[in-house]
């Protein structure tokens, strides 16, 4: 709680810049302030959304997970081909518990490596995101299965506020997918902030020897933390899967870079120990308003990589004052 | 001689003696790796193996692995890592492109011009790297990972995302024809090895990375001015990041945005088989030219056995993670023997993200 500080500040300045790209993109274009329109800005953030939540949690453990696109495409691949066919997955919170599953044991497989074998977490899940990846095209299968087990579809059906287009068909509104999305938010949230093993977490990314020495269990907390990272994943392949309408094992991939320049813009340090859930959710959205603007504004998508690269080195420049040269000098940062 | 010999102790946390022993026993194991590989690769298909064609072909595509590898041995080696190297290779393709193909009737000097603007323009690109990590204090992971999208979306931007052909006959040569029988490509290479492995093993800039590498506080306190020597290995690996996008623009006789991406792992999984540790201060160059040799002996036994671009992609993530295991396994059981371990050595290690 000693950090609250800096992250209340940093987070009013997303807010802010939050406030600003949206009253520019509706001053182009005034059909941006709808509620529809928002509805489709949060639907679009809840896959971003669900990865970040992932990323954080592993960030906070001091550790950083690449993989988790991979790990995404497997358990929405997976969860289609083998929960449709044997009927393990006929409703959706078997599903969702399929999916989440498989993500989870996925995800403790990267915490194994990092941990039993003390390897750097970034060069772990580049391996093992390569293993998982090349595993589900060579060994599942590469066929796209586009009758989507209706479990799965379920996700993207509206929850909320929806409108009736022509037949009558529920359009628009909150679907489903954005729903888990938050109650994920709101665990994590909770989780990281309010809890014995949030701390954990914290002081584990903070300083790991310290909290080795505190007596804190470094190898539960380890896994726990990238087990929930792969456990999110694997909810954000069921809602890529229940977006696009089809399981398709060659998507998400190159997702891992926009979503640690998410988090990253959020405020959690690749150094460990800090990060929010609000600062995340806060990242996300602005990426997701941005991209919504360069095609509002007409800027080609090959633009999309310059600016998300600037903005990823942009604010990490800004955030990264707080280390002081002494502590880098150190090599403590 | 005495100092640096201090430094290099306090440096890799062994004693001279205890690291001589380490590295031999790192290239014995590479050399056992690539001996296996290579009985593998002769009894599953002699013909193939063992011709003059696959020889050639391996002497033209290895260069482009090795040369970005040396790139990311250097990133490594101080600690970081360097996740543009492969974005850096296609820009500096795609710029040296822009004055091929407009050539016309000087087509020697528009090579010369294009070598140099590719080679101008890697450096650069590393020169922003370094700054990035050591002027804004950057973790390597976020700068390069940040540089990387930057770089490629420039690249992307710059051609409209297709590829860029049409070169003179000249700069063609530079990646498709031999000198006294022997690939200009690996000609080019091969000086190349040689010289990092001089700048790093013979030279004070190569002692003042390792420790740069090992303990930044240790470095920090020695006197040593860190933004300097972290700067110039950024520029450095950034400028041999540039001549392969010229060596693979050559070959391919076009440059395009997303060329070579799989190089990355590769190029990774290559440093770490190669017996650089990922927290810094620990590698050879040798040792990284036995492991390309061991994994392009590797990747034509796939060949052989007609492993698909997925079970391959497969193979290259195990590789890295089994590769990554016994070393450290091995590291323990050497740590454990002698008496004058560095214990707080090891617990640095924990630290690195």
């Amino acid at each position: 709680m000693i950090m609250r500080h800096p992250n209340r500040r940093h987070e009013a300045v997303l807010s802010a810049v939050l406030l600003v790209l949206a009253l520019f993109i509706g001053l182009i274009n005034p059909g941006f302030f709808s509620a529809e329109a928002a509805f489709d800005l949060l639907r679009s953030s809840t896959v971003i959304g669900l990865f970040a939540l992932g990323v954080l949690v592993a960030l906070v453990a001091g550790g950083i997970d690449v993989s988790l696109p991979a790990i995404a495409a497997f358990c929405l691949y997976t969860t289609a081909l083998f929960g449709g066919a044997f009927g393990v997955a006929d409703h959706p919170v078997l599903a969702l518990g399929l999916a989440g599953l498989t993500g989870a044991v996925l995800g403790t497989m990267n915490a194994f490596f990092i941990h039993q074998f003390a390897l750097p977490p970034l060069i772990v899940t580049l391996g093992t995101a390569s293993l998982i990846r090349g595993g589900l095209l060579a060994f599942v299968g590469t066929r796209i299965v586009t009758d989507l087990p209706e479990s799965m579809a379920a996700f993207s059906h509206p929850a909320a506020f929806a409108g009736s287009g022509p037949g009558g068909a529920p359009v628009g509104g909150l679907v489903v997918s954005f729903l888990m999305f938050a109650m994920a938010a709101a665990g994590v949230a909770f989780l990281l902030g309010r809890t014995t093993l949030g701390r954990g977490i914290h002081a584990l990314g903070g300083a790991p020897e310290s909290a080795r020495r505190m007596g804190l269990p470094i190898a539960r907390l380890r896994f726990i933390a990238h087990g929930l990272a792969g456990f999110l994943a694997g909810l954000a392949g069921l809602a890529h899967a229940s977006q696009m309408r089809n399981a398709n094992p060659f998507d998400l991939v190159g997702t891992e870079l926009t979503v640690i320049a998410a988090v990253v813009l959020g405020g959690a340090s690749v150094a460990g120990g800090r990060g929010t859930v609000t600062g995340t959710v806060l990242g996300v959205l602005i990426l997701v308003l941005v991209e919504t603007g360069l095609v509002i504004v007409g800027l080609s998508s090959q633009w999309h990589k310059v600016v998300l690269g600037g903005i990823l080195l942009l604010s990490v420049a800004t955030t990264v004052r707080r280390v002081s040269r002494a502590a880098w000098r150190e090599g403590m940062a | 001689m005495r100092r640096a010999a201090v430094l290099e102790a306090i440096a890799s946390g062994w004693s001279r003696r205890q690291r001589a022993r380490h590295a031999d026993a790192d290239l014995i194991r590479l050399g056992l790796f690539v001996l296996v590989a290579l009985l593998a690769a002769m009894t599953l298909s002699p013909r193939h193996f063992f011709s003059a064609a696959n020889f050639e072909s391996m002497a033209f595509t290895l260069p482009e692995l090795g040369l970005l590898s040396l790139a990311m041995m250097l990133a490594m080696f101080s600690g970081g890592i360097d996740l543009s190297v492969v974005a850096i290779a296609n820009l500096s393709g795609i710029l040296a492109a822009q004055i091929l193909v407009r050539s016309g009737a000087f087509p020697l000097a528009a090579t010369l011009g294009a070598a140099c603007l590719g080679l101008a323009g890697g450096a650069m690109a590393g020169a922003f790297n370094g700054l990035l990590i050591s002027s804004l204090r950057i973790p390597p992971i976020l700068a390069t990972l940040g540089s990387m999208q930057l770089l490629t979306g420039l690249a992307t931007v710059l051609t409209g995302g297709a590829a860029v052909y049409g070169f003179p006959e000249p700069f063609l040569a530079l990646g498709n024809e031999t000198l006294l029988g022997i690939p200009i490509p690996f000609l080019i290479f091969a000086a190349v090895a040689v010289a990092v492995a001089i700048l790093l093993g013979h030279t004070t800039f190569g002692l003042r990375l390792r420790l740069v590498g090992s303990s930044r506080s240790v470095a920090f306190y020695s006197g040593l001015r860190l933004e300097k020597v972290l700067f110039s290995s950024y520029v450095v690996g950034g400028l041999l990041a540039g001549m392969t996008g010229l060596l693979m623009a050559a070959r391919a006789a076009s440059a395009k945005a997303d060329y070579g991406t799989s190089y990355l792992l590769q190029a990774i999984l290559l440093v770490v088989l190669g017996g650089v540790r990922p927290s810094g201060g620990v590698g050879r160059v040798p040792g990284v030219l036995l492991a390309l040799a061991a994994l392009q002996i590797v990747a034509s036994l796939f060949n052989v056995l007609r492993l698909g671009n997925f079970a391959k992609e497969f193979a290259w993530g195990l590789l890295l993670l089994v590769v990554m295991i016994t070393n450290t396994v091995l590291d323990r059981r050497a740590a454990r023997r002698p008496a004058t371990t560095s214990l707080s050595n090891a617990q640095n290690k924990e630290k690195t993200p």
